[in-house]
């Protein structure tokens, strides 16, 4: 079958099950109602007052757990670059002879790499994630899998817990600090990484939470980010992470002059597009021009007398300090990008701490994002229908996370891409993306260096942008001014094996990471 | 015209390239890259073996080492390696 | 192609691919290539074939390109002008220590030999020598008037101050009496007359405060060390609504009185003359310029 982008996709995946076609953003949601699901139950756990739940030894926490082979165990990324715990625990649970696990973090990082031999080994069998890098991301583009990868957005990933298409059985939970009854939250202690978004979904649902900490405080620890009732066992540990690679002091600009031309485009359109002005929510990613695009906003925020209502996301110290001088009234962080987050999360009332559920997830009655005005938002490619990929490189390696980049464009109002028209040699703009992570439909601007591009279904859009100065010129003009810089050099030719499947927040699949023929 | 003594030419930069020349009886290019495909390795090759041919270069060993650089960084550097190995 | 307006030439160093190949993205009204100080001595052939094949591929729009030669006196001033003359595409070269009218015949007899070679259109490459030497500063007047091919003359406050012996300040008192000697000099020869850098990239407010002194002076331009300078030279030199509504009033009734065949016109009480109406053009340029950015 082909699903509504022309992707082919088997009826079934053996290890995977039934593949439900992408049929638009929206399609399953609007027939939700019709499918009748309910959320599965987790298991019931009972506690005798008293109970002990501290525990030196993982190994004996792990067995008390009740894991399985063919499990299937869940983890975090708070911890980023500089997460111990996950390859800890995989090492245990190697030792202890687990076999064809499915291993269900909500990304995976560059302190990730070392998976290859468990995959080698048999002890895993399946990866669910949101991004894959490095070596890992190589092994799996070869075809090194017999089941394929499965990438799920921020928001997916939180539907498919909650719906009951993944069943964790046990989640380990690296707790920057805990009690000892398994009171947690990310703000203290030395691995403090901020808000603990997309572990809180884990904790809910999980059959079995396992938190670990190398910080245990005395009773009770607040603020509760993750409540003792949902933590059945705590194992000390001596470090939860590379605190230097957790995160960096703060987040700084960048320094490159093409971002901030992008950023400062960006930033004039998103004044001119009717969604600027008081009340407005607000969402950037993290890094390059995405992050510049807050400072110009901001800058004209304040020039103009505008405050906003929030900012959500992924929440950076740049974005603390643009609460500070008054432009929003409130932030939303499902995840802190660096450790002068840690602080104002603790510390400021305004800075509110929310799960990936919350944040994202289509599958409730209403995620944050479905109120948001404005998200900006990268890209490696970007083709000529707005089809985004930001997982799949130019050397056609999964290196990169689908993250909150499809909910957020599907719910914002106005979603704006930035992204220098080419790279290097390599263009940006392309006929076709590698990979489909953000279908066209939910994208609305393309803002590069040499011109902007306005997806042709918001002629609304189009209307408020005339007039303005703003230099737009249709998707595949821009393109064609690209190529000739470029001379399109030959990109990636894939095999046939499916590596893995890219599913979208509503649980379908949309695209799929296909073999690298070296 | 053969090339008659090594020469370099280039930088590791992003969008630059290193080229190297040794004597060689013989045409032979080899080309990596870091940014992209081992399909456009083989471009790479073919351009430089195209621009050999008009600088009348009918001898040398030649080595790429691309940083993403546009064809026409690729010619300049490939110009400049071959006016300083031949004497 | 005549560009309007030499506010901001933008230098990128000669052997940085990464850089050429986005210099028309900044927004600068031209760019300067450099084939002198930010090039190594043994990389001056690399840099050479790195710029002509820019120019004469990369196809870079809306904007003049200009190049900083070698000095006359370095061993690849001929091989840096034939080669870059042979690019194609190339709108004026930039002549280092030009000290005095001798130099610049030099450097038109080369472009006038190449264009020739390579079948362009005769006096197509202009020249903007560049006063950096007290010799030069003296004799700026005579060097700016001995070409045709002149239409600017810049000065270049590092060399000339060390050629000075003194320092270079923030203030620039000390080079203060030569830039108003390089204005006069350009005035009188009728050339566009561009400043030097403003080193301290970092100083947005010294870099404003400078380039308004400049512009007081008479300078039409300035040139800058990175794309961050741009947008507040081209504030400073932004014309003031009251000065755009006159300009507009002197052009429109210009057009009148050429339809009715008046030669004599008055705007505002005061007669227009022909450099009153060129500076009335230069306004309007310059207000089409800003709305565009």
């Amino acid at each position: 079958m082909k699903n509504k982008l022309g992707v082919k996709l088997p009826d079934h995946i053996d290890g995977i099950g039934k593949i439900l076609p992408y049929k638009g953003p929206f399609a399953r949601v609007r027939g939700l109602k019709k499918e009748g699901l309910t959320t599965t139950g987790v298991k019931m756990r009972a506690s005798l007052p008293g109970k002990k739940k501290v525990f030196k030894d993982l190994k004996k926490v792990i067995e008390l757990s009740g894991l399985k082979d063919g499990g299937t165990i869940s983890f975090h990324h708070h911890l980023r670059n500089g997460d111990f715990l996950l390859m800890n625990v995989m090492k245990v649970i190697d030792e202890m002879g687990f076999k064809d696990l499915t291993l269900f973090p909500s990304s995976l990082t560059s302190a990730h790499q070392g998976i290859v031999d468990y995959v080698r080994k048999g002890v895993v069998k399946k990866i669910y994630t949101s991004g894959l890098r490095g070596e890992l991301g190589k092994f799996i583009s070869k075809g090194n899998m017999e089941i394929p990868v499965v990438i799920r957005s921020h928001g997916g990933r939180a539907r498919a817990i909650k719906s009951g298409d993944v069943k964790i059985d046990v989640a380990f939970i690296g707790a920057p600090s805990s009690d000892r009854e398994g009171n947690l939250n990310g703000v203290r202690g030395p691995s403090a990484c901020g808000s603990l978004g997309y572990a809180m979904v884990d904790a809910e649902y999980a059959d079995c939470v396992v938190a670990v900490t190398d910080h245990l405080v005395d009773y009770p620890n607040t603020p509760i980010s993750i409540p003792q009732y949902q933590v059945d066992y705590i194992v000390l540990t001596d470090k939860l992470g590379n605190p230097d690679k957790i995160g960096s002091g703060s987040t700084r600009l960048t320094t490159n002059p093409v971002d901030h031309i992008i950023a400062e485009k960006a930033a004039k359109l998103i004044f001119n597009s009717g969604y600027f002005g008081n009340g407005m929510t607000f969402q950037t990613g993290a890094g390059g021009a995405s992050l510049a695009v807050a400072k110009y906003v901001a800058d004209i925020m304040e020039a103009k007398g505008v405050v906003g209502s929030y900012a959500i996301g992924g929440i950076s110290s740049y974005i603390v300090d643009i609460y500070k001088r008054g432009l929003f009234k409130k932030m939303f962080d499902v995840q802190s990008f660096d450790k002068g987050v840690v602080s104002s999360l603790l510390n400021n009332e305004d800075h509110l701490e929310i799960s990936a559920d919350f944040y994202a997830n289509p599958f409730n009655s209403g995620a944050i994002i479905n109120n948001l005005d404005v998200v900006v938002l990268a890209a490696y490619e970007i083709d000529t229908d707005f089809n985004v990929n930001v997982l799949v490189d130019s050397h056609g390696y999964a290196q990169g996370a689908s993250g909150g980049h499809s909910d957020t464009s599907a719910a914002a109002k106005l979603t704006v891409i930035v992204a220098p028209s080419f790279r290097a040699r390599i263009p940006t703009l392309v006929d076709r993306v590698n990979t489909i992570i953000t279908p066209g439909e939910t994208v609305d601007i393309l803002v590069t260096e040499r011109g902007i591009a306005v997806n042709p279904k918001r002629k609304d859009l189009l209307e408020n942008f005339k007039g303005k100065g703003l230099n737009i010129i249709d998707i595949c003009d821009l393109k064609k001014k690209v190529d000739k810089i470029t001379l399109k050099p030959r990109m990636v030719e894939f095999g046939d094996k499916i590596c893995g499947l890219i599913e979208y927040r509503d649980g379908t699949i949309i695209d799929t990471i296909d073999q690298v023929i070296e | 015209m053969k090339i008659s003594k090594k020469s370099s030419a280039g930088s590791l930069e992003s969008s630059d390239l290193m080229v190297y020349l040794e004597p060689m009886d013989t045409i032979k290019v080899e080309a990596v890259s870091s940014v992209s495909t081992s399909q456009h390795q083989k471009e790479i090759e073919a351009l430089v073996k195209k621009e050999l041919k008009k600088a009348g270069i009918s001898g040398a060993y030649v080595k790429v080492q691309d940083n993403g650089a546009l064809n026409l960084t690729i010619k300049a550097r490939l110009k400049t390696a071959i006016s300083r190995g031949i004497e | 192609m005549k560009f309007k307006t030499r506010r901001t030439m933008l230098y990128i160093p000669g052997n940085n691919p990464g850089m050429l190949q986005l210099a028309d993205i900044f927004g600068a009204d031209a760019v300067l290539f450099d084939l002198e100080d930010s090039v190594a001595p043994n990389e001056k052939d690399a840099a050479r074939d790195l710029i002509a094949n820019m120019i004469r591929f990369r196809e870079y729009e809306n904007i003049e390109i200009t190049v900083r030669v070698n000095p006359i006196d370095s061993p690849c001033f001929e091989r840096d002008v034939k080669e870059i003359v042979a690019s194609g595409k190339l709108n004026a070269i930039r002549l280092p220590k030009a000290n005095s009218a001798k130099d610049v015949k030099t450097l038109e007899k080369l472009i006038n030999k190449y264009e020739k070679e390579y079948k362009l259109k005769p006096g197509s490459i202009k020249i903007h020598p560049m006063i950096e030497t007290a010799i030069g500063v003296i004799r700026s007047y005579e060097i700016a008037s001995s070409s045709d091919r002149i239409d600017a003359i810049t000065i270049g406050g590092q060399d000339l101050t060390a050629n000075m012996g003194v320092s270079k300040t923030k203030e620039g008192k000390e080079i203060l009496w030569a830039r108003s000697q390089v204005v006069m000099s350009a005035k009188a020869a009728n050339v566009d007359v561009i400043d030097t850098i403003f080193a301290d990239i970092n100083d947005e407010e010294g870099l404003i405060e400078e380039t308004r002194l400049i512009k007081s002076l008479g300078f039409t331009g300035k040139a800058v060390i990175n794309p961050r300078q741009i947008k507040p030279i081209h504030a400073v030199f932004a014309p003031s609504k009251d000065e755009v509504e006159w300009a507009f009033e002197v052009i429109d009734a210009y057009e009148k009185a050429l339809k009715e065949g008046r030669g004599v016109i008055a705007v505002r009480g005061k007669m227009i003359d022909p450099p009153v109406r060129k500076r009335a053009q230069r306004i309007a340029g310059m207000a089409y310029l800003m709305e565009q950015e």
